[in-house]
């Protein structure tokens, strides 16, 4: 391989070339995931589970609402399948599990289970085509016309809520609790689940809203409430926030800082990408050294 | 080379591949669920782990063994470059046909290109974006090899007479155009190659919380780039020392055991840094608080890179082509257990109520695809000038040579 340096002005004319389409990417695809500001004026919805009763019917409101595998309406009836440790997957978006019982709490406690919808979610950050998407609004929503099915998704939720239609040979989804997006932007209802709530456990509005109600429940009732709201800080806020008097991990809130959790990804990804200086500075380096190698060989002929 | 394609072993290697095939078909056909044991808590398998992970890292011989020829200038090496080549070539290829067997929508794996799906927030779009890229460059770069085996030797027969001269004409202008730019394509694929290593680690940094501290680490893209650039140059002896017995050739242990010296300090450096950064993070106590995890890492660190280390160190285990041989083995069996380990079993799902362990199906398709790739390797090495005959015959000569010409 000879080079000589009136090559090496191609070589660096044409690197930088090479990589032009791509060097568009960072700031183009910037913009596409979660955003930057506050969630606060977004919707949210408050759980407090010292007021759910374990009905089940957020899970038959949820079921009818979603294109998930339509079940009987008595099937919901069945309460002691609340006892189970069940998650949401592919065939429902909520769950609503029974997480104490007498003696240990005067009454058995019920805590419902679906998609946080983080501020900064790790399904959105993840996903190769941005199938995932935080929305202003406040849901994080899934375009399964773009899902390539790689389950990335998955991997990062740090509350590993989404499932997946493992059964289907084509157009396998990602399944998850989509906040009915469409029903409460575009049509101004509360979703299904907050809909079908008979005992006031579950209360949507914007975020700032929930947030002063939650604190003020917190001062009111200070016996009723563990001193912590789930969901303010956690992984950077989510848009669903917890009130619980028993521990929140039993609750299936597992603990989490408050750093959003692709933090350290996209700062490892934008470091590395920074306006493609490092990327090309590296092909010029070793273009450099390429050149070195060379002329020091001709030089020794 | 002039030894049959068939021979009782290739026939073996053929029988793997033709089940694994199977599978695969299988899987296209029947979803996940039926053959595999994924779940909503493993989303991922030993296809990832093995097939994409493992595959790509251990075709990193493919842009070390280049940029020490090409950039670094040793060209002692040179003979070692075209193997490595198909080697990455195939690796890349295979890594992208098991991973679509993964894919729920294997039939929209093309939308990342599309700029209305960019997601610069994605390690994974970065990491698709690299791997399709540098597979053109490794495509390219095997474009001399094709010049050189049918330039001015393009007959082909009855009415496929009359494409000759195109076909002819098409190799001159790409040996023309090559030539000149050739050294591009080798830098950005050393670039290239540089970014997707790395950010292969940095896959499971999303997952701070589902990840054992024994591998969790911010560190992790680094470790997966030292480790890959560890596990080129064992890989490249391995393959050299199995094509040298299956081809009945003496091994060429003057340049390997060369080599298994170069292996000695990136494997050496991949050590120290793995350590290091298991010891800043205070991570040591988990090694020995028993568990599965505990007995992966430590087989991990003892049997992939503790032991090959110290073989490769001695220079009498070096210059013996059985030391050698099991030196490379335990040092790309080494970092196959790591990706394991990093994907699979530092992995711990918040509300898992089983653990994975793969089906016979994926074992099958994975052994299958592995087969595959070895019998196009052996056809594309008695096709093409890939692998140089030892001490200087006349094919040696011939390839470097024209290698160095079209460069």
């Amino acid at each position: 391989m000879s080079l000589r340096r009136r090559d090496f002005l191609k070589l660096t004319a044409a690197g930088p070339v090479a990589l032009a389409a791509a060097a568009t990417l960072p700031a183009s695809a910037q913009a596409s995931t979660a955003p930057t500001e506050s969630m606060d004026d977004a919707f949210g919805v408050l759980v407090d589970t010292t007021f759910c009763i374990g009905c089940r019917k957020c899970e038959w409101g949820c079921n009818e609402a979603n294109d998930v595998p339509r079940r009987a309406r008595t099937e919901f009836d069945d309460k002691t399948v609340t006892t189970a440790h069940r998650r949401p997957d592919a065939t429902a978006y909520t769950v609503v599990n029974q997480i104490a019982a007498p003696p240990e709490t005067p009454q058995p406690v019920y805590a419902k289970v679906q998609c946080m919808h983080c501020n900064h979610p790790a399904c959105a950050s993840a996903c190769i085509v941005g199938a995932l998407r935080k929305q202003p609004e406040g849901p994080v929503t899934y375009d399964a016309w773009k899902c390539i099915g790689c389950r990335y998704c998955m991997v990062a939720c740090p509350f590993q809520i989404p499932g997946y239609e493992y059964a289907k040979a084509l157009q396998p989804r990602v399944m998850k609790c989509g906040f009915c997006a469409e029903r409460i932007v575009k049509e101004g209802r509360k979703p299904a689940c907050v809909e079908n709530c008979p005992n006031e456990a579950l209360t949507f509005g914007r975020r700032r809203e929930l947030l002063a109600l939650a604190h003020q429940k917190m001062v009111a009732s200070p016996g009723r409430y563990l001193d912590h709201l789930y969901g303010e800080t956690e992984v950077g806020g989510t848009s669903w926030m917890y009130l619980t008097g028993i521990d929140f991990a039993r609750a299936d809130l597992p603990p989490l800082g408050g750093r959003p959790v692709p933090e350290l990804t996209e700062k490892i990804q934008h470091g590395v990408f920074k306006n493609f200086v490092p990327p090309l500075a590296l092909f010029g380096l070793l273009g450099l050294v390429m050149v070195s190698q060379r002329s020091g060989e001709d030089g020794g002929k | 080379m002039r030894a049959p394609y068939f021979t009782r072993g290739t026939l073996a290697v053929l029988a793997v591949a033709v089940i694994g095939i199977s599978v695969y078909l299988g899987r296209m056909t029947l979803g996940l669920q039926t053959l595999t044991n994924l779940n909503d808590q493993w989303p991922w398998g030993i296809w990832i782990a093995l097939d994409v992970a493992t595959g790509i890292a251990l075709a990193a011989g493919g842009f070390t063994s280049a940029a020490l020829v090409h950039i670094f200038g040793r060209e002692r090496y040179h003979p070692l470059v075209r193997p490595a080549l198909v080697t990455a070539m195939l690796g890349y290829t295979f890594a992208v046909i098991g991973l679509l067997a993964d894919l729920g929508r294997w039939y929209n794996v093309w939308h990342p290109i599309l700029p209305s799906m960019w997601q610069g927030n994605s390690v994974l779009f970065e990491v698709g974006m690299c791997v399709m890229i540098y597979s053109g460059v490794l495509y390219i770069e095997f474009v001399p090899i094709v010049v050189e085996r049918f330039k001015g030797r393009v007959h082909l027969p009855g009415v496929l007479r009359a494409l000759n001269r195109p076909i002819e004409g098409a190799l001159r202008l790409a040996n023309a155009t090559l030539s000149r730019f050739i050294s591009v394509f080798i830098i950005a694929g050393v670039t290239l190659s540089c970014l997707h290593q790395s950010s292969l680690g940095t896959l499971m940094v999303i997952a701070p919380t589902k990840m054992s501290a024994l591998w969790f680490t911010p560190m992790m893209p680094a470790l997966f780039l030292l480790s890959a650039i560890a596990v080129g140059f064992p890989m490249i002896i391995f393959e050299s020392l199995l094509s040298s017995r299956s081809f009945r050739m003496p091994p060429e242990m003057d340049l390997l055991s060369r080599v298994g010296r170069i292996a000695t300090f990136t494997l050496g450096f991949y050590a120290v840094a793995k350590v290091v950064d298991l010891t800043i993070r205070e991570a040591w106590p988990l090694a020995f608080a028993g568990g599965s995890q505990a007995v992966m890492f430590w087989v991990e660190m003892i049997v992939g890179i503790l032991v090959p280390l110290a073989l490769f160190a001695s220079p009498r285990v070096r210059n013996n082509p059985g030391g050698l041989f099991v030196a490379a083995t335990l040092a790309v069996v080494g970092v196959a257990i790591n990706r394991l380990n990093v994907f699979l079993v530092a992995y711990r799902p918040p509300f898992s109520e089983r653990s994975y362990f793969p089906t016979f199906y994926e074992m099958l398709l994975t052994a299958g695809l592995v087969a595959t790739l070895v019998l196009i390797y052996r056809a594309i090495v008695m096709v093409f000038p890939v692998i140089a005959a030892p001490h200087g015959t006349a094919n040696h000569h011939a390839t470097a040579e024209s290698d160095r010409r079209a460069a």
